[in-house]
């Protein structure tokens, strides 16, 4: 499939969205004050697990301004449970603790005022009186009999275990000339965005109806919003024009708007909850992977890997959601870029004292990427074989996609070995490879770094019925609707929120290019849920294939009614016309021809003209499934996960402080195909933003919490986010191979960088620990870490 | 609580008001003034989404108390351009590189880059991070964040001028 041309994707176009952001104008949901609204703070749990016996709220209560203090009580009354991503009916989870509070940071009681001020003074006299629990925070100790039960009615810490086999592995492992085995650690890390979760609700009585604004990236979010408050749907309105403040995965504060839903009914008068960073980080449920890899490999001596067992345990927290489903996205990409024969994966989700899980950018297919690589370069190692010939000698040949792997998904396209040697040479590998040489001989500790990952793009959902047979979801639709005005204005109306990765540009050039029109003329806007068609939001980079896919159908049916209208006034059979830059003209002669704006003219006030049978106005829509999906998993776990498969080989120079263990890292250079980009400059800022957000898994982002369960690092001067300090110039090499299941070629990108970068560093940090003879596969891999790492050589030395 | 009278320049208006001696300056802006431009990160100092001038320096308005600022000269977000609906030369640097995606901390970036190009007319890629080191980026990776200022440097001193745009 050759590289199309376009006439607006793939240009260097200015973001629609941007101006506002910059004169200081996006609507965040803080902006969002309405008159008389309320102010929520919260009452969090200083144990990690502790029997609740008793709340006494009259002090608080008694202080002028307090309006209400609500407990899980109040909840468990008024609201049905938050549904989980397993078949586990006995997890009940409600926005407050309701019976015993599970980690430190939970939410005890929510108390109400006019001010948040006033509320935060409140909290502060209502009295809990809790009986402490022992609690269980290691991963390793809750699968043990003995281990306390975090939710004692489940009767057990393990919410899933499942192990999968597919294809040979017992006869692989038995043929191979070499195995090898290793642990591979990634620690509790998130996304963070700068913005706190926020939401404000508001009831109107008259109309029945409750109004939600909030700062939101979920899938389903109306749906379950008004199913745990008991609501009908078309009864909440989530207002999805709200700016969000970065996501990244994270943004699904449901437990936050039922509390504020239920409020807001409960007192009749608008109610606002805004997260605090410490609320944020220790109680908004939002904290990400933590995940025990044990990996083994079977190879031959030529280092072609053969086969693959992969035990993967991860640590949720202490309520399930979703978290348990990030094991479950890896399926779909099991082996990476590589081509084995058969792979074995046991997936463990086990529930600890600790702050839940929500999803986080990748999905769990960055720790994945990390086993992986760190496992390449373990055989590497092993057999003495340079590591990126052993990457070449197991990578997909670009002529054998579609490639079908062992778990049952199909890579739709790819040239991963072109994308490597671009990347090579454009990182200039072996003047890095001279530049560590010497800076070695200088004494030195330095490394160079290189990763080869995909990223799965197209967010399907087929995860849901590979971990619960009772949910048989195979649609995970998104849609788009176009209508033009009878003066041939256009507005493209999408269905979900954003948060930053540029969605109204995208739908406007996608419609531009298929109707000819230029993008900067078009409208868009975000139905609310009442008024939206059925989408899943801007998850599992699936925006430019769902929604770009969607506004691309759409834009075709529009334009074939444009055509039908422009054959009719011309008097010509539909095949007589052609279509160009929005007019519709004659084949055999050009001159003859209609003008867009006529043609709108037409659609609203001349039903007479019309073709028979077509309805006045001129819209279209088009509701998209996922390209490929549509089916169950296979009775043995075969199942096609997401549609497309970008790749990205990420080359990386790194060097060590021996004394402070501070890694600096640069140069660092990307090879990215992500096929058709819809707009560079977007792609490109989300590929740098996901490389800085590894580089801070990598080596600086942990939620650390002691034995005792107190999380160590809920503020923003210990828990590490890069700055511009940390951050290298990076620099981008792309590539294109098109995608044949999308409309213009195109595939994800929204996970772009963090799912290479982890593994990249990794490995350029234990290329310079070589040298010390020294090896380490945990992130991240902060300096304390690695200074004490170092020390232990060092001292003997 | 006690209540203070205070008065302050913002953007060039005069305002007075009324603030509670525990109220934040950024929150005296945001719920008294309505300048919901700068944002609130972190509200211990880190993440610098609230920086503003003040009295033509950087500051991070979560940190100081609206009482604090009685008398002074403040610069927010909504100040930097030269007209309403208009912006500035370097706004419209961060719209040509994309410098930006949820635009959360973009107000503090553009307050900490304008402090930067204020003093200095040609800063090095090393000034720049420094300028923009103490504000935390979630989405770009500061790479075009970087370009952009490095554009503004440039055609605030007569060079690389923009194409005429259409539209």
């Amino acid at each position: 499939m050759a590289e199309p041309s376009f006439r607006y994707i793939a240009k260097k176009r200015r973001p629609k969205e941007d101006r506002r952001f910059l004169a200081g104008s996006g609507r965040f949901v803080a902006d969002v004050a309405l008159p008389g609204m309320l102010h929520v703070a919260l009452v969090a749990s200083p144990y990690p697990f502790a029997r609740l016996r008793g709340i006494d709220a009259k002090a608080a209560l008694a202080l002028p301004g307090v309006r209400a203090v609500v407990t899980g009580e109040d909840l468990a009354v008024a609201t049905d449970p938050m549904m989980s991503g397993l078949d586990a009916p006995k997890l009940r989870r409600y926005p407050l603790a309701h019976g015993m509070a599970r980690y430190v940071g939970e939410w005890v009681a929510a108390v109400v005022a006019d001010s948040r001020a006033l509320a935060e003074d409140a909290a502060e006299l209502v009295e809990v009186d809790y009986e402490p629990l022992t609690p269980v925070i290691d991963p390793e100790r809750a699968i043990l009999p003995d281990a306390p039960i975090v939710h004692p009615e489940h009767g057990s810490n393990v919410l899933f275990r499942h192990k999968w086999t597919w294809g040979p592995v017992a006869e692989d492992f038995a043929a191979a000339d070499q195995s090898l085995s290793l642990r591979a650690r990634w620690h509790r890390s998130s996304t963070v965005p700068i913005e706190t979760f926020g939401v404000v609700a508001q009831w109107n009585y008259a109309n029945q109806l409750l109004d939600i604004w909030a700062s939101i990236q979920m899938p389903k979010y109306p749906d379950q919003l008004a199913r745990a408050l008991r609501m009908p749907g078309n009864a909440v309105r989530v207002h999805f024009d709200v700016d969000v403040g970065g996501s990244y995965g994270v943004k699904r504060g449901l437990k936050h708007s039922i509390l504020a839903g239920y409020l807001a009914r409960r007192l009749g008068m608008p109610v606002r909850l805004m997260e605090d960073r410490l609320e944020n980080m220790r109680g908004g449920d939002a904290q990400g992977p933590d995940r025990i890899f044990d990996v083994e490999a079977a190879f031959t001596k030529d280092g072609i890997v053969r086969s693959l067992k992969i035990r993967a345990l991860d640590d949720c927290g202490a309520h399930a959601g979703r978290a348990p489903l990030q094991l479950g996205k890896p399926v779909g990409a099991i082996c990476g870029p590589y081509r084995v024969n058969s792979v074995e994966y046991e997936a463990i989700s086990v529930t600890t004292n600790k702050t839940p899980q929500e999803a986080v950018r990748g999905f769990g297919q960055s720790p994945t990427n990390f086993a992986l690589e760190t496992t390449i370069d373990r055989i590497a190692a092993q057999l003495g074989m340079d590591r990126i010939e052993l990457r070449r000698a197991n990578l997909i040949r670009k002529e054998e996609f579609p490639y079908t792997i062992p778990s049952g998904s199909t890579y739709d396209s790819g040239d991963y070995h072109q994308v490597l040697d671009k990347a090579l040479a454009a990182a200039g590998h072996a003047a890095l490879l001279r530049r560590r040489d010497a800076a070695r001989a200088a004494g030195k500790l330095a490394g160079v770094g290189v990763a080869c990952c995909l990223e799965p793009s197209g967010g399907n959902s087929a995860f849901e019925p590979l971990f619960n047979p009772k949910n048989e979801t195979t649609t995970w639709m998104e849609a788009c609707s176009i209508k033009v005005d009878l003066y041939g204005a256009v507005v493209v109306s999408m269905n979900t929120s954003s948060s930053g990765q540029g969605h109204e540009t995208l739908a406007a050039t996608v419609v531009g290019e298929v109707l000819e029109r230029d993008p900067e003329t078009i409208r868009v806007v975000h139905a609310d849920s009442l008024t939206a068609l059925p989408s899943n939001s801007p998850v599992g980079s699936r925006m430019a294939i769902m929604l770009g896919g969607a506004a691309a159908g759409a834009a075709k049916k529009l334009k074939e009614a444009v055509m039908a209208i422009g054959a009719k006034k011309l008097g010509v059979a539909a095949d007589a016309v052609e279509y160009h830059d929005g007019e519709v003209r004659l084949r055999r002669d050009p001159a003859q021809k209609l003008s867009w704006e006529a043609i709108a003219e037409i659609a609203h006030r001349k039903f007479h003209e019309l073709p028979a049978g077509m309805e006045p106005g001129l819209q279209a829509m088009h509701v998209l499934e996922v390209p490929t999906g549509g089916t169950l998993p296979t009775a043995d776990g075969r199942v096609q996960m997401y549609p497309c498969y970008a790749f990205e080989t990420h080359v990386v120079y790194a060097e060590i402080d021996r004394i402070t263990g501070q890694v600096a890292l640069g140069p660092y250079l990307v090879g990215h195909d992500c096929g058709t980009m819809i707009n560079p400059d977007i792609v490109h800022g989300m590929t740098y933003g996901g490389i800085a957000h590894g580089i801070g898994a990598a080596l600086y982002e942990r939620f650390r919490y002691d034995e005792t369960g107190q999380l160590l690092s809920g503020t923003f001067m210990d828990y590490l986010i890069p700055s511009a300090h940390e951050v290298p110039d990076v620099a981008i090499v792309d590539h294109c191979t098109p995608s044949p299941l999308t409309a213009f070629g195109q595939k994800g990108s929204g996970e772009a960088g963090y799912l290479g970068a982890p593994a990249a560093i990794s490995c350029a940090v234990n290329d310079a620990l070589a040298a010390l003879g020294l090896k380490i596969a945990e992130l991240p891999m902060t300096p304390a870490l690695l200074s004490d790492l170092i020390a232990t050589v060092e001292r003997k030395t | 609580m006690s209540q203070h009278e205070i008065s302050l320049t913002v953007n060039g208006r005069l305002h007075r008001g009324r603030a509670p001696a525990r109220q934040t300056l950024v929150d005296f802006l945001r719920d008294e003034l309505r300048l919901t431009g700068t944002h609130t990160g972190c509200e211990h100092g880190v993440c610098g989404a609230c920086s503003i001038l003040l009295d033509g320096r950087p500051i991070r308005s979560c940190l100081m108390f609206a009482v604090q600022a009685d008398g002074a000269t403040i610069t927010t977000v909504e100040g930097l351009a030269p007209e309403p609906g208009a912006l500035s030369v370097l706004q419209d640097c961060f719209w040509e590189t994309h410098a930006l995606q949820c635009g959360f901390c973009t107000p503090g970036m553009l307050i900490a880059a304008h402090a930067l190009l204020m003093k200095e007319a040609a800063p090095t890629e090393e000034d720049i991070r420094d300028a923009i080191g103490g504000n935390l980026c979630r989405c770009t990776g500061y790479k075009q964040i970087v370009d952009a200022v490095k554009l503004a440097a440039e055609r605030l001193s007569g060079l690389n001028q923009p194409a005429p745009r259409h539209g």
